[in-house]
């Protein structure tokens, strides 16, 4: 198949507390041979997530030790290893697992010193064409539907209204803070089991989504809207967050579930649910944080555990919600490793190559040969002039022609202005208040249509267009002189005109009364 | 207050009103007010002018003028009344031809009314004379520049003749050579205007617009509709420089500088220096020949793209001028309710030079009653496509193509693109698998998740219906 020897990919078991996923199931192992890789997975690995030894080696990988599986050329792991672990590293391999470079300093330092190459799939950065790799998306949608189990589990009511001859149930009322990839997913997982579901963002923009899933959006009542440019979260003002509290107050007593998925990368989750508003919820209500690990969005959760307060309300904590559905967390994860080395080996020839030229390559690097090398530069999500992350080698030129130097632009300007002055300073004087009004007419049609929006083009241009028509006054001012051949142009132009002015206008208004909204 | 003042102060406040219209069309929620402004406005313009007419000509001349406008107005009701959406780019296209040929007899007028007459004529002062001279030609330039340009791109909109550019072998030296000549000739006239020159400059206007337009291929034309409509402004600003009138000047930079702003936006979003859509002739090197090898495309039919559409959980429509041509928005709007009725995400999302027009999906959407919010702009739904399930790519070609993110070498490298390639399903709706207006062949219909459903698209979409 293959005339070179391809690389042997190491599956290891995962040796983390209550960690049950694996880095690869039997179809990942399949897709990871088709790359031309040779799969040897740790006896054992995938147990905790039902996928046991025998169907890896259906899939055509060899079945071996803990040091095998360690000391391959490039190592799949699911949680950032431990010293023990580092040491069965082989020099020069190549290690991809979770590693949260921002956390963890140390363990960049400890990777580095053993001479390895990191790659951690935290790292992967929000463009469209990373999506494939992007295991934080997938692990959050797991965990977004696990969260809504675990409430479900903990709250003593069905969550769908039910009339039956032994009386009216209600439905239960969930609120979900935070409509990211878990919050739609726990959204959607709620409203499924037949839960009245609303959902609270900064951002307006994702109230669609949340719609789209069947729940309703509260908006917080602000000035601030949060415009992202690396598609995380940032730290909302004091002025939103006060708002925000407002509406919380105002809407827990009336909620049964609640879970919270207020996360910002590298910094401690913000607080949403204060103490006493989880004393105004009434009791046997669910809380599940699943910003627990990183601090908690709500007063008295604990990491990892269930604790019940004095009012009888249940606060989930738990950190492992994702593991919690280990065959598929593994599955999914396993599929963005792959993706991954499907952009790292570009001749399916079994030959791991890092191209730091790829932005996502260079995102996710976090220790190369030996070298730290987080934190990788800034990646624009949405770039709106120039998208260059999609395609940085293929043109060098093009976003220099956009953006002049300001050197230069001051120049022209400059230009512009003497020019103008030169001719105004020569002209008669008739012409001097025409030339002053007719330069700044231009500057207000600049800017009077600066921010036009793309749908009306059209109605823009019909309506420009019959006011363009004005040139009727001249030819009215022509009319009925003199001369015949003059009459009778101005009588043709004036007719011309005419079509424009009433044809413009009456088309932009049948337009128009076309463009409804929902 | 003479009769004068009274129409200058009435002309200001027309002016204002035009500009409140021109601003209240950037925006859905002010854009009926703002025609009601411009209306108000030429109401203003027009009843003023008549005044100040009515003073100084016979009654056989206000007769005729009154004439004049009832016809012209007559007509462009009808004919505003009449066109189908479809056809709206051609109508603008002739309209802005209409201001041109004024814009040209206003100017001939002039000579007429003043250079005509010689020493006989009082109207304009002799230190003013040559300005005047030099204003009549201008005026006279541009407009004939814009009236041939926009009837060559009436006449390549509504496939009156083939859309394809004109390549004559020099272009750029003859469009230097005109505007030489124009240089030239202009000279010529102020030293002593004479009608001779004034047929030569105007035959030389009339030639540069039909070469300019002519040189630049159809799938450039919402570029070009966007640029005449900036000329024909300036034509106008040029007559009001001939007759001394602060309107025409206001109301013609106006038009003139925003539709010129609106050519430019589109030019970033098409990657095209807006410098050669000026000098007209862009796009050409699209004929570059393509001997790629892309392997085979696979197809589709109406029931299997049905049953995708059901099972899937969001899908996006990215239309082009193909669903203008086959009249489909009606099914497309139906189809769109049919799924959204189903629970499924259905958005649009429109490439900014989609179609012929700018904005002209939009309007054909709307037509359809397809509700706005809908309807998405490229970067508002780029990022999206890749959690799509299923993309319905309904007659649109270049502004999906893959090769202009992948290929540097391709001719359309660097514009931006929709990156439908991106979503789980591309269904793609063509006649055959010929190639777009850019004449480059498009990869993403090889790629494995495309599939092809050939056919007329509204026939293909009925047929959906059908089948769901």
């Amino acid at each position: 198949m293959v005339s070179q020897q391809g690389q042997r990919v190491g599956v290891v078991c995962e040796s983390g507390e209550g960690e049950t996923r694996v880095a690869a199931t039997a179809v990942t192992v399949a897709q990871l041979r088709g790359l031309g890789y040779e799969v040897l997975v740790e006896s054992g690995a995938g147990l905790a997530a039902s996928i046991a030894d025998e169907a890896y080696r259906e899939a055509g990988a060899r079945i071996g030790s803990r040091a095998d599986a360690w000391g391959a050329d490039v190592v799949l792991a699911v949680d950032a290893p431990s010293e023990a672990e580092i040491a069965l590293l082989t020099e020069g391999a190549t290690l991809i697992s979770l590693l949260a470079p921002a956390q963890n300093p140390q363990l960049l330092d400890a990777l580095a010193r053993a001479g390895v190459t990191a790659l951690a799939m935290d790292a992967v950065p929000r463009i469209s064409r990373a999506q494939s790799l992007d295991v934080l998306s997938s692990m959050a949608n797991i965990a977004g539907y696990r969260a809504v189990v675990e409430a479900a589990h903990a709250f003593g009511r069905f969550f769908t209204g039910q009339v039956t001859a032994a009386g009216k149930v209600p439905p239960a009322k969930v609120l979900v803070a935070g409509a990211g990839v878990a919050g739609l997913a726990a959204i959607g997982a709620a409203g499924s089991l037949g839960a009245v579901v609303r959902a609270t963002d900064p951002r307006p923009e994702v109230a669609d989504q949340v719609r789209s899933l069947g729940g309703e959006y509260l908006a917080v009542e602000s000035a601030e809207v949060e415009v992202s440019s690396t598609g995380y979260a940032k730290e909302m003002s004091d002025d939103y967050n006060t708002r925000a509290a407002a509406l919380y107050a105002q809407v827990l007593p009336d909620t049964d579930i609640v879970i919270t998925t207020a996360l910002i990368p590298g910094r401690q989750a913000p607080l949403l649910v204060t103490e006493e508003m989880v004393a105004s919820m009434k009791p046997g209500s669910v809380i599940v944080d699943m910003a627990a690990a990183q601090g908690g969005n709500v007063a008295g959760s604990v990491a990892g555990e269930k604790v019940v307060t004095g009012n009888q309300v249940t606060i989930i904590g738990y950190t492992d919600l994702a593991a919690r559905l280990p065959t598929q967390a593994s599955q999914l994860y396993g599929t963005n490793l792959v993706n991954l080395l499907k952009l790292l080996t570009p001749g399916k020839d079994g030959q791991l190559v890092l191209d730091f030229d790829d932005v996502v390559q260079r995102s996710v690097t976090v220790v190369r040969g030996g070298e730290t090398t987080w934190p990788p530069p800034p990646v624009q999500v949405s770039a709106a002039p120039a998208p260059a992350a999609p395609a940085p080698a293929a043109r060098p030129a093009a976003p220099e022609k956009r953006k002049a130097s300001p050197a230069r632009t001051y120049a022209l300007v400059g230009l512009g202005a003497a020019v103008l002055f030169l001719v105004t300073a020569f002209a008669p004087q008739q012409l001097i208040g025409n030339l002053t009004v007719f330069v700044l007419a231009i500057v207000i049609g600049y800017y009077v249509i600066g921010h036009v929006h793309h749908a009306l083009h059209t109605p823009l241009m019909s309506v420009t267009n019959a006011i363009s028509g004005i040139i009727v006054v001249g030819a009215m001012l022509q009319i009925g002189h003199a001369h015949t051949a003059v009459t009778v142009l101005a009588f043709a132009a004036v007719l011309l005109a005419s079509i424009n002015i009433f044809g413009g206008f009456a088309v932009t208004r049948r337009m128009l009364s076309m463009f409804a909204k929902d | 207050m003479t009769a004068s003042t009274a129409a200058q102060a009435a002309y200001v406040v027309a002016a204002l009103l035009f500009i409140l219209s021109l601003a209240g069309l950037s925006r859905h929620e002010t854009s009926r007010s703002g025609v009601v402004y411009g209306i108000s406005g030429m109401a203003i313009a027009l009843a003023a002018t008549i005044g100040l007419a009515s003073r100084s000509i016979a009654a056989t001349g206000m007769g005729l003028l009154v004439l004049a406008m009832v016809i012209g107005a007559g007509i462009g009701l009808q004919r505003a009344r009449r066109v189908e959406m479809t056809g709206m780019p051609e109508l603008i296209a002739i309209l802005h031809s209409f201001v041109g040929l004024a814009a040209v007899l206003v100017g001939w007028n002039g000579y007429l009314d003043v250079e005509a007459r010689g020493a006989a004529q009082h109207e304009i002062a002799a230190d003013l004379l040559r300005i005047h001279h030099a204003e009549v030609f201008i005026g006279v330039f541009i407009g004939a520049v814009t009236f041939t340009g926009s009837v060559i791109a009436f006449l390549k909109l509504s496939a009156r003749i083939k859309s394809s550019p004109l390549m004559l072998p020099a272009r750029n030296v003859l469009n230097l050579a005109a505007l030489a000549a124009f240089v030239g000739l202009t000279v010529a006239f102020v030293v002593s205007p004479n009608v001779g020159l004034l047929v030569a400059v105007t035959a030389v206007a009339l030639a540069l617009g039909l070469h300019l337009v002519a040189s630049i291929g159809g799938g450039d034309m919402p570029v070009v509709v966007s640029m005449l409509n900036s000329y024909s402004g300036w034509a106008a600003a040029a007559s009001g420089f001939l007759l001394d009138n602060n309107l025409l000047i206001v109301t013609g930079a106006l038009v003139g500088s925003s539709g010129a702003y609106l050519s430019y936006i589109m030019c970033t979003a098409m990657n095209r220096s807006f410098l050669s859509v000026i000098a007209g002739g862009f796009g050409v090197e699209a004929a570059v020949s393509d001997t790629t090898e892309y392997g085979d495309h696979r197809e589709i039919n109406a029931e299997d793209t049905a049953k995708l559409l059901r099972d899937a959980g969001s899908v996006v429509i990215t239309p082009g001028y193909g669903m203008a041509v086959a009249q489909a928005q009606y099914p497309v709007a139906d189809l769109t309710r049919r799924l959204r009725e189903r629970g499924v995400q259905v958005r649009f999302g429109i490439h900014p030079v989609a179609g012929r027009l700018p904005g002209h999906m939009n309007v054909l959407l709307a037509e359809a009653k397809v509700p706005y919010d809908i309807v998405l702009e490229m970067d508002e739904i780029n990022d999206d496509l890749a959690g799509t399930a299923v993309v319905l790519v309904i007659g649109a070609n270049d502004t999906v193509n893959p090769a202009a993110v992948d290929d540097p070498g391709s001719p359309i490298a660097g514009m931006p693109v929709l990156r439908v390639w991106e979503a789980e399903n591309v269904i793609v709706f063509k006649r055959s698998m010929s190639t777009g207006y850019a004449g480059v062949q498009n990869p993403l219909f090889f790629r494995e998740n495309t599939q092809m459903l050939f056919g007329d698209a509204k026939e293909r979409v009925e047929d959906i219906l059908r089948a769901l």
